[in-house]
């Protein structure tokens, strides 16, 4: 900083550390309950400090879901919402680079025509054409199926314009040499491109993979049966009508193992993550 | 902008894209196309027999006192979920902007958030403010507030702008930080040897060249507002206490699903589909004018 104010930065950290623990309140208190039994819970007001069965919820949740409502088991779902975001980030970030490797590296007839195509997407988010993009799901069969929950989620013009961007920044030189030696356009795309492309494909799988794993709307429609549900789609099917039923230490605990993985791929891969982040945006 | 030099294929370009345009086509523009067909269409109990009205179903709609409460739910959603997300935020980048000691642990702890699903961020505050159980509850019964969401309109939205904003305070800040951070040094330098001091350099230099990055957060957090908060408003309200939440996403599903209006919920669709396109619109002129700037 420009001047020694020791009253201000002091100021400065503690709004930041107001922030932080507003911030982190509901994670704790949502840990606090995961480790405590439904009696403490229902005897308002709750403790505030960690109970001892933290290995009973969890174990419950993870092998057999709650006692009513939903019976499927928890590491079920969350093996669902692995391969739904997997299968989602990988999906998204194979076909966007081939789209934008073709759109940059051609010149071909139409090929404006399917950019814009791309483009239109964006404005065509899930939640606007619900019907009848479910219509069209369950005429081709795929409801309570891994392709159904992530085919259609893959298309996306955000990560075509990402590696668009980048391609369009790679030194010309790079072509002209690898064409001088006599490599194809497939060489030239996995010895040069690729391995350019790097970085850009972590930040992206970052973002692509919580996306992937936060989905609500499509699964919600597309799950009828309970093995197929996602972890997200589960915590909601556990809360039943009037809260005193509701078994939320349970809920609890699976809300815990429901946003663990996301944030964990945000902590571990904090640079990626920033990186990503702001350039989906441009 | 155009590559120099490009490769020559008659089919290789075209199976390059065309996983991406076959997505694109059955699973965009095939539904988006239904959807405007629908909008045009009556259907009876049983889907059985479809009939065309012309534009009934939006006359309909704009006739209904429900949707455009609808609307002004939505309307007051956005706006108080975009203002405080963007107000704490602000104060909290300004703020990490200044320390040095720390800044890293301040930042891990501030955006986890980003990482929660908008319907998990709704289970988490539905917890705290639960109505007989919820700890934020008996703290406020304690002084004197009686706090019932399913019953109280007004308390209802609160709860959702709180989980909506939570959750969108990580993405806020990140872009404000990095705003912050991208502001040359001398200029703030040479306002304090000016006599500047640190209030009127945020507001007389700082805040004027931040206001892109505000203009930009301002419709990226409308149209999450709008569209990524339907797990919150599902995980939490559901539309209720009568209609108190029910934004405009909400009732496209509401009344498609769960009402079975095949015809009122794809105009709906079609109306959304223009405000995104609109605010596509907004944010890619303003995108352009950054890059001249």
């Amino acid at each position: 900083m420009v001047e020694q104010r020791p009253w201000l930065t002091a100021f400065a950290h503690a709004v930041l550390i107001a922030g932080i623990l507003v911030i982190m309140f509901p994670l704790y208190v949502t840990f606090v309950a995961s480790t405590r039994s439904l009696e403490d819970i229902l005897s308002v007001p709750m403790p505030l400090l960690p109970g001892d069965r933290l290995w009973e919820n969890y174990a419950q949740v993870l092998a057999a879901g709650t006692t009513k409502g939903v019976t499927a088991p928890v590491g079920r779902m969350m093996l669902n919402s692995l391969v739904m975001a997997l299968a989602i980030a990988f999906g998204k970030i194979a076909i966007s680079i081939a789209a934008s490797f073709a759109i940059v590296y051609f010149r071909f007839p139409l090929r404006n025509f399917f950019f814009w195509m791309i483009f239109v997407t964006l404005m065509l988010p899930v939640e606007v054409r619900i019907i009848p993009t479910f219509k069209v799901v369950s005429d081709l069969g795929m409801i309570n199926s891994y392709v159904g929950l992530t085919l259609p989620l893959i298309a996306s013009a955000t990560a075509t314009f990402l590696f668009r961007q980048f391609f369009l920044t790679v030194p010309d030189e790079l072509a002209e040499a690898a064409r001088i030696d006599g490599a194809g356009p497939m060489r030239f795309f996995r010895d040069v491109v690729l391995p350019l492309s790097k970085t850009s494909i972590a930040a992206l799988f970052v973002i692509q993979f919580i996306y992937g794993w936060n989905q609500y709307l499509w699964p919600l429609l597309i799950t009828t049966d309970e093995s197929m549900y996602t972890a997200v789609i589960g915590i909601k099917r556990m809360i039943v009508a009037g809260d005193a039923l509701t078994e939320w230490n349970l809920v609890m605990a699976t809300a815990m193992l429901a946003l663990l993985p996301p944030a964990a791929v945000v902590l571990l891969m904090q640079r990626w993550f920033v990186k990503g982040l702001v350039e989906t945006e441009k | 902008m155009e590559k120099r030099v490009v490769f020559r294929s008659t089919w290789l370009p075209y199976a390059l894209v065309a996983p991406q345009i076959a997505v694109t086509i059955v699973f965009f523009f095939w539904p988006a196309v239904q959807a405007g067909w629908y909008s045009f269409q009556l259907q009876d109990a049983f889907g059985e027999r479809t009939q065309f009205v012309g534009l009934a179903n939006f006359a309909a709609l704009l006739g209904d006192a429900n949707y455009l409460h609808s609307f002004r739910i939505t309307a007051v959603f956005s706006v108080l979920v975009a203002g405080t997300g963007i107000a704490i935020s602000l104060l909290l980048a300004a703020m990490a902007d200044r320390v040095i000691r720390g800044a890293l642990a301040y930042r891990t702890l501030l955006i986890w958030p980003y990482a929660v699903a908008p319907a998990v961020a709704g289970v988490l505050w539905l917890f705290l403010f639960a109505p007989s159980v919820g700890i934020i509850t008996f703290a406020l019964r304690s002084i004197g507030v009686h706090w019932d969401w399913v019953l109280q309109g007004d308390q209802a939205m609160l709860l959702v702008v709180i989980a909506a904003a939570w959750k969108q305070i990580s993405y806020n800040f990140l872009f404000f930080l990095a705003g912050l951070q991208s502001i040359p040094r001398p200029l703030i330098e040479a306002a304090a040897i000016d006599g500047a001091g640190p209030g009127r350099r945020f507001w007389t230099i700082v805040f004027p060249l931040l206001s892109p990055t505000a203009f930009f957060l301002l419709v990226v957090n409308i149209v999450y507002a709008f569209f990524d908060t339907f797990g919150v408003i599902d995980a939490t309200t559901q539309g209720g206490p009568a209609g108190a939440t029910q934004i405009l996403v909400y009732k496209v599903y509401y009344d498609g699903v769960k009402g079975a209006d095949l015809g009122g919920s794809s105009a709906q669709s079609v109306i959304l589909m223009a405000i995104v396109i609109a605010l596509t619109v907004v944010q890619f002129r303003y995108v352009e004018r950054k890059v001249q700037y």
